[in-house]
């Protein structure tokens, strides 16, 4: 489906990715629904095309970026990762999307942003979850600037080689492999560049039990279940769970010195 | 009442269906058709039983009050199935959890038990199940004659558990588990107005 779809690289050897399948009709997305399999259900009112992306804050050039424009300027690439949901299930997933750090890069953001903050679509009409109120809408996520321009963050358009499903997060989605699920914001229609850590809904809901960092730890257990061990979906038993979900080599040196309880 | 073995039968067919579901659901998995328990039949049969524990639980509770206020007395018989379904589907519940969950994990089911007081209350809810289900054949009504009634006032502090169990659990959509409160707050509270009305009334009268 992708033209400039570049070589496949795989961070996560050796594992075998879930099935299309699973992928595809188990996940969270609550603007469609707060069960497991409802955004499958219901995520065919979303309308994924024509899709702008606004980019805003302390970037030198902002604007509306259709997201053809933003695929077809960029090298796409093919990346296999662990995918692990703060809710103890995990899988792996074959996507396909542009490094964020690319995109970053042709925003050029200026040394006032620290931050970058992104916001989901806010369409009741769309997303028929929203009608209820079960967290402040639109869903609002953030990343440290160095956490977005690390080369394992990704701004997925597709997975398995195909264009994503509405029920994934189309048009375009946060891919940070690893923070839990719950980061990987979906359907974005705006970036910003702040110089103040952002409020992730998540956050805002319940912040005892979730953070802005979200890092997977298998120390750090969520106040209701273990962090210890995960399902990976599709698996009888429970595997270990990595500390930074498998990626330390990557990413533990942007956290160095940190308490790795506030991490969470 | 002629009605009565009919609709007898009927309560246990209702009562059995949720667990039929879940057996032909399983059996559609492992025969690699579509099926509703999800890419996480663990996570789903977890919160299907634990929903139909509550709720067979709850309709337990109405027993009385319905039977009360709609003066028919058969109704009584409702209550030991009603209770002991509740019973069942709590272990089968607590069966998944253990079982193909954690499978045996005990060091994490431990944690749980001590450290999560959500895993607390619903563990201890199941529990304080377990002598009334033991307590409640016709023999041991008859053995225990007066402490029977006042053991299985039991199932309010169970009910109770088990429903702020129910809402900890939820991650953020307390929808369903709110409902389960209003009605277990409402069964509460019938008992409450039918205990202490005729103290009120005979206080109104005085003054």
């Amino acid at each position: 489906k992708f033209q400039n779809l570049e070589a496949q690289q795989n961070f996560a050897p050796g594992e075998k990715p879930t099935p299309y399948q699973a992928v595809t009709t188990y996940n969270n997305f609550y603007e469609f629904g707060t069960g497991k399999d409802d955004p499958a259900k219901n995520a065919h009112t979303l309308r994924p095309r024509p899709w702008t992306v606004e980019v805003g804050g302390h970037v030198e050039k902002p604007g509306a970026y259709d997201v053809d424009d933003l695929i077809r300027d960029s090298h796409l690439e093919d990346r296999i990762y662990r995918h692990r949901c703060v809710e103890a299930w995990s899988m792996v997933i074959p996507w396909v999307g542009i490094p964020l750090a690319d995109l970053i890069k042709r925003f050029e953001p200026t040394s006032k942003a620290k931050y970058v903050r992104f916001e989901t679509l806010e369409d009741r009409e769309q997303m028929p979850g929203q009608r209820r109120r079960v967290m402040n809408w639109p869903y609002v996520e953030g990343l440290t600037m160095a956490e977005a321009m690390n080369p394992l963050t990704l701004m997925a358009v597709g997975l398995y080689g195909e264009v994503l499903p509405n029920q994934n997060g189309a048009p375009i989605r946060l891919v940070v492999p690893w923070k839990y699920g719950f980061k990987g914001i979906k359907s974005i229609v705006r970036i910003d560049f702040v110089d103040r850590q952002p409020l992730n809904s998540w956050q805002e809901l319940a912040p005892h039990e979730y953070g802005f960092y979200a890092n997977v730890d298998p120390t750090v257990d969520h106040p209701r279940w273990s962090q210890a061990k995960e399902r990976r979906i599709g698996e009888f038993f429970r595997r270990d769970t990595l500390p930074f979900n498998g990626y330390a080599e990557d990413v533990a040196h942007l956290y160095a010195g940190m308490d790795p309880k506030k991490l969470y | 009442m002629k009605y009565e073995k009919p609709l007898r039968a009927v309560l246990h067919i209702l009562c059995l269906l949720p667990f039929a579901w879940i057996l032909w659901q399983l059996w559609l998995m492992f025969n690699y058709q579509p099926h509703q328990l999800t890419a996480n039949p663990f996570q789903y049969i977890n919160q299907y039983t634990g929903d139909w524990t509550i709720r067979i639980l709850l309709a337990s509770l109405a027993v009385t009050p319905l039977r009360k206020l709609t003066k028919k007395n058969w109704l009584i018989k409702w209550r030991r199935p009603l209770g002991l379904y509740a019973f069942f589907y709590g272990l089968l519940h607590l069966g998944n959890y253990v079982v193909l969950d954690h499978f045996f994990d005990w060091t994490v089911i431990w944690q749980d038990l001590v450290k999560r007081p959500a895993m607390t209350f619903g563990m201890l809810a199941l529990f304080l199940m377990v002598p009334l289900a033991v307590t409640s054949t016709k023999k041991m009504i008859r053995r225990l004659g007066r402490s029977w009634p006042r053991l299985h006032r039991l199932v309010y502090p169970i009910a109770i558990l088990a429903v702020i169990h129910n809402i900890m659990m939820v991650k953020a959509d307390l929808r369903q588990p709110l409902i389960h409160l209003s009605i277990l707050l409402l069964l509460l509270g019938y008992r409450i107005y039918v205990k202490y009305r005729p103290r009120l009334v005979k206080r109104l009268s005085f003054s």
